[in-house]
């Protein structure tokens, strides 16, 4: 388990990896209630003047905090989360998007034992996440 | 687009709703969580709270929301504490503001959400973008 004490800004403290397919985002669709269409049909995404059909923003962010909340174990927990979508990421209608992640410490807030953990969210080589920032508390 | 007459508005309270373990872990696993045993509560997870409180504007004919041009730009979840299962939670959408820029409103909603004690659990920042009508 990681230890505060032990921690230093630019340290790459988790990485993942995560593929996202059509079956991904009907499961989300349905574990968070958002059925927007855009998010499951060509045809209507297609009428809106999207690429294709998107990942939900919100099942980006999710999964960009998990390889920290597998770091973490019951070391320590996210008590501030915030991300800006700043490029949809495409899901095509077989195969996998695939979106990396890399969560580096950014800053270290001694007196409340506290971390902030940088996540570098990119999908096909563009950050599809900007200011996409995580504190710990530990 | 959106009336910006609705900044500083406040919403009603929002029928409680009780945290479920099994509606926990499907979502963990929907993000990709590690669902094995002691799988930690997804951070994100207040979203579908704030849901609730984002539908009453949805529904406000003053606040002309379409959500059908509506992107969204940016969230924020700010904890006091850790959500647990069996929390019955409330919450009350306050819209922090509206903005115009080049054609487009932004729109910043913030949910303050409380448990039984009516103690703040949560806050969820969300800013939509809501596309203007030549965009």
């Amino acid at each position: 388990m990681p230890e505060f004490s032990a921690l230093e800004v630019g340290q790459v403290v988790a990485e993942g990896e995560f593929p996202i397919t059509r079956d991904s985002l009907v499961r989300y669709a349905g574990a968070s209630g958002d059925f927007n269409p855009i998010h499951y049909r060509d045809d209507v995404a297609k009428q809106v003047g999207l690429p294709g059909v998107l990942a939900h923003g919100m099942l980006t962010m999710g999964l960009a905090i998990q390889p920290v909340l597998s770091w973490l174990e019951d070391s320590g927990e996210v008590v501030d989360y915030s991300v800006r979508f700043t490029k949809p990421v495409v899901v095509p209608a077989t195969g996998e998007a695939v979106v990396s992640v890399v969560a580096t410490v950014a800053a270290m807030d001694e007196e409340n034992s506290k971390v902030r953990v940088d996540l570098t969210t990119t999908f096909e080589g563009n950050t599809v996440l900007g200011k996409a920032q995580a504190w710990v508390k530990f | 687009m959106v009336n910006p007459d609705i900044q500083g508005k406040r919403y009603p309270r929002t029928r409680p709703y009780i945290v479920g373990l099994e509606k926990l872990r499907e979502f963990s696993a929907a993000t990709f969580g590690n669902t094995a045993e002691g799988f930690v509560v997804p951070p994100t997870f207040p979203i579908a709270i704030q849901e609730h409180s984002l539908s009453l504007v949805i529904a406000d004919p003053e606040a002309g929301l379409d959500f059908s041009r509506v992107v969204h730009g940016e969230q924020r979840f700010v904890y006091e504490r850790q959500l647990v299962p069996g929390d019955e939670l409330t919450s009350e959408l306050e819209v922090a503001s509206v903005k115009s820029l080049g054609g487009n409103h932004m729109v910043t909603f913030n949910t303050e959400i409380f448990d039984k004690q009516d103690k703040l659990v949560c806050t969820a920042i969300s800013t939509l973008v809501v596309r203007g009508e030549d965009a």
